[in-house]
């Protein structure tokens, strides 16, 4: 089966940069283009360029007395002392010139994925430019200045009153967009990620599910340190599913945070490429099966730009196009380019070779954890079903 | 930090002469688990739990047993003397007191007027507020040799990044009394950059941690 599918892609992307050694780096999106290209998947049709989001529809998720500060910042005109109430200049948020541009960009090329669907042109649509998840209502923070993934569920909201399910597999908690809809019974959100005991931001906890109407909306997964593939995707998948049958969902929204593998500097969980090809996978089938195939795809974290973000978001593209993920060696083309470029050597396959870390001590325990994890996560649809059946 | 920066101050309380069954109604009403009784004075002259209150209601496994108990006055099944602390009193001690009371809340009185209470979740809630979990923030932890002067110099090398400290806490290192080990939560996403001055510096960083690995991690 093959389904219809839009890419969205600028080479403006990269202008979102906040300074040379900043880990958050776009041009993760132009070396995941660059390895669909050289496979051979992407063609002239499918791509879809982006517009920018408007003021107003910047203002669905963020105040207009931080979309003032950002433009300042942008233009250079931010005092430090200005900028720390909105959490801009800070050290993971540094302002920049043309950083309202930049993220204005960002938020308009979601949009355009979210349009190309909703409109009808394709089923699907795939836009690694967004997924900025820690954006706040009047906060930058966590390399994240607006908040596409919100601005995009409340466009959606507003203008087509679908019930919608954000899905996030990002390493770290997606707290922006969790707290956008805590409140909103329409709008469930999903989030696996490393326990916030070490990790950034430190929330998404279990117990975290959503306030006055929006109670019971809200599931978080907060996974161990050195979670491996078996148990990370036995743990999401059975949430993921559960949680699409008791919300039932119009569309589906992923945010595809390429943290989560265990060459990534920022976090500390011991994932393969092999989550990366079941993720997509599992959004494809139930997009399919419960909302007539509306799924829109987004970028997110990721920070071995070499090594694991392009075959990761390379991958979300093939299944959504195909079902079936990559395998076998990557283009040799791609190989020869980049390999010059890349500090650390590049790998030759689809797949990571088994035996890839040393085994981690405390994996059934990490196993055993997770599982009570993931009943504690369903509690609620566990109970109701049971009080159903009574 | 002082009792009057987090106790409440809005208390539902009762007098002696009310009955259970107003206690119990409060009780469910307010989702709260302890009711101080005055008197005229707002003197606090005695204290009921919920287990106080559903120790005197008739059982649920008994049918049509006398609804006469709950009619009974609040005063009957009060405890006291009540432990009381004052708005300026330290929460360290008032946590002394719920531990080893084995109580779960104290009113707070001034001039022999009740003024508030702490419970047992104020005071949970403020250690949530003191390991620094509840800002967005990454947590650091390092191991330093137990001596004078050591905190300082290790806070300088955070000191090098504009990055917010959100807590610091020490804890002892049990396998070597020798050492403690310093957990700091800081505001940024990436730690890295100030795990490696603490490296440079010479600290052994144990959090942060990656498993080994054939690959340049």
């Amino acid at each position: 089966m093959t389904c219809k599918a839009g890419f969205v892609y600028s080479n403006d992307f990269t202008s979102y940069r906040f300074r040379d050694d900043h880990p958050f780096n776009q041009m993760r999106v132009v070396l995941a283009k660059e390895l669909l290209d050289a496979a051979g998947m992407l063609e002239e049709n499918h791509l879809i360029t982006p517009r920018m989001a408007t003021e107003e529809e910047l203002r669905l998720a963020h105040s207009p007395a931080y979309i003032q500060a950002v433009k300042k910042a942008s233009e250079g005109n931010l005092s430090e002392e200005e900028g720390l109430e909105y959490g801009i200049g800070t050290e993971d948020t540094p302002m920049f010139k043309g950083m309202h541009e930049a993220s204005q960009l960002l938020v308009g090329s979601t949009l355009s994925a979210i349009d190309a669907v909703l409109g009808g042109d394709v089923t699907h649509a795939l836009n690694l430019g967004g997924g900025l998840h820690h954006g706040f209502e009047r906060k930058a923070s966590g390399f994240c200045i607006y908040n596409d993934g919100a601005v995009g569920i409340k466009y959606i909201r507003r203008k087509y009153d679908y019930k919608v399910l954000y899905v996030d597999t990002d390493a770290h908690h997606g707290d922006g967009v969790q707290w956008a809809f805590y409140d909103d019974p329409n709008v469930c959100t999903l989030s696996i990620h490393e326990t916030g005991r070490y990790l950034f931001p430190g929330t998404g906890h279990v117990n975290e599910r959503g306030l006055k109407e929006g109670y019971g909306y809200s599931f978080n997964l907060p996974i161990d340190a050195f979670t491996e593939d078996e148990s990370f995707l036995h743990v999401y998948e059975s949430a993921f599913k559960e949680i699409t049958d008791y919300f039932k969902p119009d569309i589906i929204i992923t945010q595809n945070g390429a943290d989560a593998h265990f060459l990534d500097p920022l976090t500390h969980l011991s994932s393969t490429m092999a989550i990366y090809e079941r993720i997509p996978a599992i959004a494809h089938e139930l997009a399919h099966q419960y909302c007539e195939g509306r799924w829109v795809a987004l970028g997110g974290g990721g920070y071995d730009i070499w090594r694991v973000v392009p075959r990761a978001w390379a991958q979300i593209w093939k299944v959504m196009l195909e079902e079936e993920p990559f395998t076998g060696p990557l283009p040799v083309e791609w190989l020869k380019k980049w390999e010059k470029e890349s500090p650390v050597s590049l790998p030759d396959a689809w797949n990571d070779p088994p035996n890839a870390f040393k085994p981690i001590p405390r994996r059934e325990e990490i196993t055993e954890k997770n599982n009570k994890l993931l009943e504690k996560a369903l509690q609620l649809i566990h109970n109701q079903k049971k009080f159903n059946s009574l | 930090m002082l009792v009057e920066e987090i106790m409440k101050d809005h208390v539902i309380t009762l007098t002696p002469d009310e009955t259970i069954e107003t206690a119990l109604k409060l009780l469910h009403e307010h989702h709260i688990r302890h009711i101080p009784i005055i008197d005229e004075d707002r003197a606090v002259i005695g204290i009921v739990s919920d287990r106080d209150v559903r120790d005197a209601s008739p059982s649920i496994l008994e049918e049509d047993t006398g609804q006469e108990e709950l009619q009974y006055p609040i005063r009957s099944i009060m405890t006291y003397p009540v432990t009381t602390v004052h708005p300026l009193d330290f929460v360290e001690e008032t946590a002394s007191i719920f531990y080893e009371q084995e109580i779960a809340c104290v009113p707070v009185t001034r001039d022999g007027k009740l003024v508030g209470i702490v419970t047992e979740k104020d005071m949970l809630y403020t250690l949530i507020q003191l390991t620094g979990t509840h800002v967005q923030s990454s947590q650091i932890e390092v191991k330093v040799i137990n001596k004078p002067g050591i905190l300082p110099q290790v806070t300088q090398v955070f000191g090098k990044r504009k990055v917010n400290i959100s807590s610091i806490l020490i804890y002892p290192y049990k396998p070597d009394a020798n050492y403690k080990v310093v957990v700091v939560r800081i505001q940024t996403m990436n730690p890295l950059p100030t795990v490696q001055d603490l490296e440079e510096a010479g600290y052994e960083v144990l959090w942060p941690k990656k498993p080994e690995s054939p690959y340049d991690l």
